[in-house]
């Protein structure tokens, strides 16, 4: 029997080359029972060492349990190499059509233009201090006309073409008859605005029987038409650009005195009426100011409705003012033509709304 | 309102373009709509020339061969196809090159082998009447050469106005001639209707025509002129260009002279033929019920008994304030005038005109309430022109019947109040020069107070403080008003719950994929029986515009329908489409209270949300199509209780047009029913033109209301909570929901949530069988449950299950 310690190098020489050598998983099996099994070599050295004499056992017994760890160490990650490219291998024989789509994204869905529009107004105004309140679209002719300063058989329910149900009860014409609605329900201040349907007895390519309305309302002790010019300023630039301008004009309504419409200076020509090769802009026909609501301070008349309620026409005041929705949302947005607001194809909606 | 700009700076020129002058008026409150020219292209080449030989044309029988003194001093020659002319007329000369009014160019012609160079002129060549019988034979002091445009007016340009109803004197050039006084300091000329005419002698007035008010409350006041040897002619032509530049087409000088001097003073007057006033007498009464009339127009119209008429001694001779009648009708024969000016009470004329669908210069004017002053004015300016143009003799005396006259109105305005309502003050005297400007007298009446008399033009409008200090403000100028910010001290800005759930729910169902829609609040009585719920109440508009939006819909499913039909056609047939909008029933009858109605609503009326999903193919080569079936439908309502925070309930039930057996009632956690889900009756399907669809509708108000306030805190987190999965098996015919009720109650309070993850049907479960995977979730507040508890209450679901024929598998 060879000195054991070099028989020791020996093994461990020949078990590493021939770990080293092999190609699969199924021969580096065979090695482990080879040199690590219950018949290797190395075992039976480890198991016989009580039979060596005392001075030999230390570095025997050492050397051999070294070189137990080194071939094990050398066979574990020898196994895991070959594994890694044993399952390499398998997958590359998995392979796909890279080149096919991949997965559509789930189909988004949209909001009308004239929900996202009436949303950012109340944005708007929810910001400046005011609360949004709704009404209902079947109502009485006394808040639609009488309370607003319309009496019977005036004038200016001439200016709105009515549905009627019977002499009255009708479709609101506008967003107004909660002005008189909210100033029964809650005494002085009231900052409130008033998103909704309405209702004219008119189609055609620029009117649509139905159509929305924001309407807005500030009653206090001191409201000015200056305030109202500041709140409109401030809701022209949110809406369609911080450098725009807005400027009155005399116009009349039966609930405001004085009654002014509001206009936004031009966004397509900044203004100017012209474009930039010194064509006419057609947006604002040339004139640089595009027309986007009608407003004024709460006519003495309606407030004298509600005095019971806290609104005596001498101790509080205040403005109202009305827009639509589609218009706003035309302008924003370029939309040509009114009816598309209520064909719902989904061409259309899809372009807004996200 | 047309006015033509050459009319009315004769009564007030500030020296403007019309571009300058219309964006003047627009800033002070008289919308210009636009500026249109009208007549010839430019007044170059158009000159007065005289007729010195008119001869016939060799070759044509219709034209003459005209030599045309131009003032060149070289007679030219005119071929003229016109009957009338002749030697010695004065007459209008288009020069070659001369632009006519559609914007051709006159050049030289030869007519029958004779040159012609240039055009002898009728009226409506030049855009001033609507005569082509024959030339234009002009006043003979003019001289040849001379522009024809010193003449005739006939390159104008006219503003269209936009009047708003509060102010009547505005639709006359009169009243817009003062606008632009006020509005530009420009001198304001003597009104027209300022001096009168003289009468002429002989019978009064009163003596051959007598008038009485028999119901005062339909005209406040009748005035009548009677003129005699009337001559019924051809006005001048001034006065039709006038009159066409405005809009008018000129008929003969009567009847030109009431349309004039409607236009100038605003007030409309109407010509009798007096030999057809029958009996002399005006009696002035409302109609009998179904009384009958012909108008000018040649309508036989029926009248109701709210009519204000104009009778004679034998019955209606017109209507008043609306439109003459054929009775009385001035022609080319008539020599005796009866001029009216009456001053009708508004709102009957707007009832009258919208009775008989019939609305006219005169109705537009009086129903927007006249003053009584007016018609008097308007008297004097036609008076003067009856005598100038028609040559008549004015009979002595105004037939003026005027039971109550009117006082003139005087208003207090405080210069603080205009700071207060405006935010800026104006001094004094700008406000007297704006309120005298615009035809206020002004009175100082103590300390900064002004005592205003209100001119009778503007009597209907400015009645109170607010009125004048609208009339400082938009003369002065609103850009010179502050731009401030309410100081709001007590006003704050949200949303209701309410209003932020309606948000949230509409993003949900926007994030499922789904499209929003805005249909029409309206529908027709033909989709809701295509709907099968024909006989259900609902509200029904009195004057629909058609048919097709007559009905008030009580559901968004038909909007939604419509919606979907109309992508179909159009190429997208699988849509998800959702509404988020009110719907409309009655709520018994729809009676006013006197008064205020006090907050309430004639309707019910409330908000709904609903969708409506067909099936939508697949996206992409190896993804899934959305099918639209119940379940697709009830994903929705699922979801949007989620965001409520409230558990939906559905249990069987259906609607007239969903699948009765694929439909449920959705209720909410009170047990009340809030909606429903289904799929579409293939009937109603196919009646919108589709295979299939799903869809829900929930009343949003409803669920609404069951959404909690702010969650209370559970702990969920300290201790873990012990998941099991059970299958249970029961014949299939036994709801899901029954089975879940019971494993809840056997589960004890333990059993936190039980929730069908799978179901199976087949072989392995037996024949008329079938089989729910159901996640049990175990938790105590207080401890971590052992096996044996969680084994207990297993035990106990499995033993209740029994008393449905169902069982535990596996």
């Amino acid at each position: 029997m060879p000195e054991a310690p070099a028989r020791l190098t020996e093994i461990r020489g020949e078990g590493e080359a021939a770990i080293e050598a092999a190609g699969s998983a199924a021969e580096l099996e065979e090695l482990r029972v080879r040199y690590l099994g219950r018949k290797a070599e190395l075992t039976q050295m480890l198991r016989s060492i009580g039979e060596l004499p005392p001075q030999q056992r230390g570095p025997v017994g050492k050397g051999a349990n070294e070189v137990k760890r080194a071939l094990e160490g050398l066979l574990d990650s020898r196994t895991s190499a070959l594994a890694a490219s044993e399952l390499d291998e398998r997958l590359r024989t998995d392979a796909i059509d890279v080149t096919l789509p991949g997965d559509p994204p789930a189909a988004p869905g949209h909001l009308h233009l004239i929900t996202e529009t009436r949303r950012e107004i109340e944005d708007v105004f929810l910001g400046l201090g005011f609360s949004v309140a709704e009404g209902p679209e079947v109502e009485f002719d006394y808040y639609n006309f009488t309370a607003l300063n319309h009496p019977p058989d005036h004038p200016a329910r001439m200016l709105a073409d009515t549905f009627y149900f019977t002499d009255e009860v009708l479709l609101r014409t506008h967003t107004s008859p909660m002005q008189v609605r909210a100033m029964e329900e809650t005494e002085p201040p009231i900052y409130i605005i008033v998103p909704g349907k309405v209702y004219r007895r008119d189609s055609d390519a620029t009117h649509t029987p139905m159509f929305h309305q924001v309407e807005g309302l500030a009653v206090d002790d001191d409201i000015t038409l200056g305030d109202l010019q500041g709140v409109l300023l401030e809701f022209a630039r949110a809406i369609f650009g911080a450098e725009r301008d807005i400027r009155l004009r005399p116009h009349y309504f039966p609930f405001t005195e004085p009654s002014v419409e509001v206009d936004v200076s031009c966004f397509a020509c900044n203004g100017t009426g012209t474009l930039d090769r010194g064509a006419r802009c057609n947006l604002c026909k040339g004139s640089g100011w595009i027309e986007i609501l009608g407003s004024g301070m709460v006519d003495p008349n309606v407030l004298g409705f509600v005095a019971h309620n806290g609104y005596d026409p001498e101790r509080v005041q205040g403005f109202a003012f009305g827009m639509g929705i589609e218009r706003i949302a035309m302008l924003r947005h370029g939309v040509p033509d009114l009816r598309l607001f209520f064909e719902n194809d989904v061409r259309f909606l899809e372009q807004f709304g996200r | 309102m047309r006015v033509p700009l050459a009319w009315l700076r004769c009564l007030c020129d500030p020296g403007l373009s019309a571009e300058e002058l219309g964006e003047r008026l627009d800033l002070t409150g008289t919308e210009v709509e636009r500026i249109e020219r009208v007549g010839v292209g430019s007044a170059d080449n158009f000159v007065i020339g005289k007729v010195m030989s008119a001869e016939k044309h060799p070759d044509a029988d219709r034209l003459s061969v005209c030599r045309v003194d131009d003032g060149s001093g070289e007679p030219r020659t005119i071929v003229c196809g016109a009957p009338n002319v002749a030697a010695g007329q004065t007459v209008a000369v288009a020069l070659p090159g001369a632009v006519m009014p559609d914007g051709t160019e006159l050049g030289e012609a030869k007519l029958r082998g004779v040159r012609s160079s240039g055009m002898i002129l009728a009226e409506d060549e030049v855009g001033i009447g609507g005569d082509h019988d024959g030339i234009m034979v002009l006043a003979d002091e003019l001289e040849a050469g001379a522009a024809l445009t010193d003449a005739l007016p006939i390159a104008d340009e006219v503003l269209e106005l936009e009047i708003t109803p509060n102010r009547p004197d505005c639709l006359s050039v009169y009243g817009v001639a003062r606008e632009v006084h006020a509005a530009t300091g420009a001198d304001l000329a003597q009104d027209p209707a300022a001096t009168d005419a003289g009468a002429t002698g002989g019978s009064p007035a009163d003596s051959m025509v007598s008038v009485e008010i028999a119901d005062p409350d339909i005209c406040l006041r009748f005035t009548g002129r009677v003129f005699e040897g009337v001559g019924v002619r051809a006005s001048p032509e001034w006065l039709k260009q006038r009159l066409t530049a405005a809009g008018q087409r000129p008929i003969s000088n009567v009847v030109d002279i009431t349309n004039y001097v409607m236009l100038c003073t605003g007030q409309p007057l109407h010509a009798f033929d007096l030999d057809y006033v029958r009996g002399g007498r005006i009696v002035v009464r409302g109609a009998k019920e179904g009384e009958q009339m012909v108008t000018l127009d040649g309508v036989e119209r029926t009248l109701g008994a709210d009519v204000a008429l104009v009778c004679d001694a034998d019955g209606p001779s017109g209507i008043a304030g609306v439109m003459g009648g054929q009775v009385s009708e001035v022609s080319g024969a008539t020599s005796r005038v009866l001029m009216e000016a009456a001053t009708w009470v508004g709102p009957n004329i707007l009832r009258t005109s919208k009775a008989l669908g019939l609305r006219t210069e005169a109705s537009a004017r009086f129903e927007k309430q006249l003053h009584p002053e007016l018609a008097l004015a308007a008297q004097r300016l036609a008076a003067k022109l009856m005598v100038d143009l028609c040559g008549a003799r004015m009979a002595p005396g105004t037939i003026d019947v005027y039971p109550s006259p009117a006082k003139p109105r005087v208003v207090a305005l405080r210069l603080d109040r205009i700071e207060q309502l405006l935010g800026a003050r104006v001094p004094e005297k700008v406000v007297r020069r704006i309120l005298e400007a615009l035809g206020f007298e002004v009175q100082s009446a103590g300390d900064a107070l002004l005592e205003v008399t209100v001119p009778t033009w503007r009597d209907a409008d400015v009645q109170r403080e607010a009125d004048l200090i609208e009339e400082v403000a938009r003369i002065h100028g609103l850009e010179k008003l502050p731009i401030t910010l309410p100081a709001r001290e007590r006003a704050v800005g949200r949303l209701t719950p309410r209003q932020r759930l309606r948000r949230r729910s509409e993003d949900t169902l926007r994030d499922r994929g789904m499209h929003e829609v805005v249909g029409w609040s309206f529908t027709s009585p033909q989709a809701l029986e295509r709907l099968r719920i024909g006989d259900a109440p609902s509200l029904v508009l009195a004057n629909p515009l058609s048919e097709d939006g007559s009905v008030m819909r009580s559901l968004l499913l038909p909007g939604l329908l419509d919606a979907a039909a109309h992508n179909r056609a159009r190429g997208a047939g699988g849509v998800g489409l959702f509404e988020s909008a009110h719907v409309y029933a009655p709520d018994g009858p729809l009676d006013a209270p006197e008064g205020s109605p006090g907050g309430l609503a004639p309707a019910a009326e409330r908000h709904h949300l609903a969708a409506l999903l067909t099936p939508v193919a697949p996206g992409g080569w190896r993804s899934q199509g959305r099918p639209a079936d119940f379940y697709a439908a009830k994903g929705l309502v699922d979801a949007l209780g989620a965001t409520a925070g409230v558990e939906l309930v559905a249990e069987p039930g259906s609607r007239p047009f969903l699948h009765p057996g694929r439909s449920a009632a959705v209720l909410a956690p009170d047990g009340g029913e809030i909606g429903w889900i289904g799929e579409l009756h293939p009937l109603v399907a196919g009646a919108w033109d589709l295979e299939e669809a799903a869809a829900f509708e929930l009343d949003f108000d409803a669920l609404s209301e069951a959404a909690p306030g702010p969650a209370a805190y559970r702990d969920l987190t300290s201790l873990p909570a012990v998941l099991q999965d059970i299958a249970v098996v029961t014949p299939e015919e036994v709801s899901a929901a029954t089975i879940l009720a019971l494993v809840r109650e056997a589960g004890g309070e333990l059993l936190i949530s039980a929730r069908v993850f799978d179901v199976y049907a087949g072989e392995q479960v037996g024949e008329g069988n079938r089989s729910l995977a159901i996640r049990l979730e175990f938790r105590a507040a207080d401890r971590t449950l052992t096996d044996d508890e969680v084994a207990a209450r297993r035990d106990a679901i499995e033993s209740a299950l029994g008393s449905i024929g169902g069982r535990l598998r596996g």
